[in-house]
């Protein structure tokens, strides 16, 4: 099914790497300037009518983004994921709102907590979860979350922490046994 | 970064006369909290606070994983209502303030504005770890560590989180707290007005309400 999905799209667009998670899903790796035409092409043509979700991964050593859109294909009950690579420096990314418009939403959000770029997006300006944020984006992952909040968020004295392991065993065992 | 609805804006009214109005100074009150001196003598004092502690009303606001307890607290498996606790939708009808979790920046917020929207005499109990030192989320970019630097809080019940017995036995220790007089909370708030809000705005970047907005 994927396989034959991937061969009639092959023959259409360059694309990059075929995973296969399970029979009914699967992710594709395609560049991204071929992104709109194979959605339109998936949305119209192949039955990929929903867009289950769009969210990015932070591939820090190699210095890109990837996002992955989800799409589902509900008469066959198939999902299939593109992967789209795009360089972390200065993230940018064309919108899909006008295709799916749910996708504004996951651009807005992906501009907060990445700071991937995705201009006429609409609202993708606004605050989503996070509220007068000031430093770069949490979840980009050379942000440290724990500096951060020691250096922002004021502690309580005494608190310790102690390893389950060694912990549980001083407990049950408090001889040594 | 002021919000839309809270800029200085002329306004027509139904009788076609046009006026400013500046949300912040108009809607809200500008003055800063006033602690309230107890009773003339101190048994009259006492009848008061033992009032008082005969009379607690929770805001029905859920933060963190904590709130879940509070369904069955609230309702026949546990019944609060029994030791005379109830809750209550609005501020303005409570108060009793459970911190029932982590609080984010964002909620944190809410949960001022919430307190400050409060009657005096009124409590603030801390629920669950989250509220004392962090918790789990204690290396969160997102989430305070001390609930005391931002409210005053009267009682903590510690637990990850606890069980709603604990929050009974906590209500019961509160009320012995109010009837011994130390659950002067909202005065202290009052007396340290200055460093309470030095401290939420050290967290709080975006703040955009008044200071004091009951
Ligand atoms: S103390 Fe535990 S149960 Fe309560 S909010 Fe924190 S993590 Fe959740």
């Amino acid at each position: 099914m994927m396989r034959a999905l991937h061969d009639r799209l092959n023959a259409l667009f360059p694309l990059g790497e075929l995973t296969e998670q399970r029979p009914d899903l699967a992710f594709l790796t395609v560049p991204r300037e071929h992104l709109r035409s194979i959605i339109l092409h998936l949305r119209d043509l192949e039955g990929f009518s929903h867009l289950v979700l769009l969210t990015a991964v932070d591939w820090l050593e190699e210095g890109n983004f990837q996002l992955t859109y989800l799409l589902s294909n509900r008469g066959k009950a198939v999902d299939l994921g593109l992967r789209v690579m795009i360089p972390r420096d200065g993230a940018s990314m064309d919108s899909i709102h006008d295709i799916w418009p749910t996708a504004a939403t996951y651009q807005r959000e992906l501009r907060e907590m990445f700071g991937i770029q995705f201009p006429d997006s609409p609202g993708v300006n606004d605050d989503f979860i996070l509220e007068g944020w000031i430093d770069m984006p949490p979840y980009r992952r050379d942000f440290d979350t724990k500096a951060f909040s020691a250096k922002t968020f004021k502690e309580r004295e005494g608190r310790m922490t102690t390893d389950p392991e060694q912990h549980m065993k001083q407990q049950l065992y408090p001889d040594g046994a | 970064m002021m919000r839309e609805e809270l800029k200085i804006r002329v306004v027509k009214g139904p009788d076609g006369v046009e006026f400013e109005v500046d949300p912040l100074r108009d809607y809200f009150c500008e003055a800063p909290p006033a602690s309230h001196p107890p009773a003339y003598a101190k048994i009259v004092e006492d009848l008061f606070n033992w009032a008082r502690s005969h009379s607690l009303w929770i805001l029905g606001f859920g933060t963190g994983c904590g709130a879940i307890e509070m369904r069955p607290l609230m309702t026949p498996r546990f019944d609060a209502y029994r030791y005379g606790i109830a809750w209550r939708p609005t501020p303005r009808q409570a108060n009793l303030l459970v911190i029932s979790g982590y609080l984010s920046v964002k909620t944190l917020k809410r949960a001022i504005r919430a307190y400050e929207q409060m009657q005096n005499p009124k409590y603030v109990v801390g629920l669950g770890s989250c509220t004392i030192n962090g918790g789990m989320y204690w290396d969160s970019y997102n989430t305070i560590k001390r609930l005391d630097d931002y409210m005053p809080v009267d009682l903590y019940i510690t637990g990850c989180m606890p069980r709603p017995e604990a929050l009974l036995q906590g209500f019961e220790d509160l009320k012995k707290l109010i009837r011994a007089g130390k659950a002067e909370g909202a005065n202290q708030y009052a007396e340290k007005f200055e460093w309470y809000k030095a401290n939420q705005k050290q967290v709080i970047h975006d703040w955009d309400m008044p200071d004091y907005n009951w």
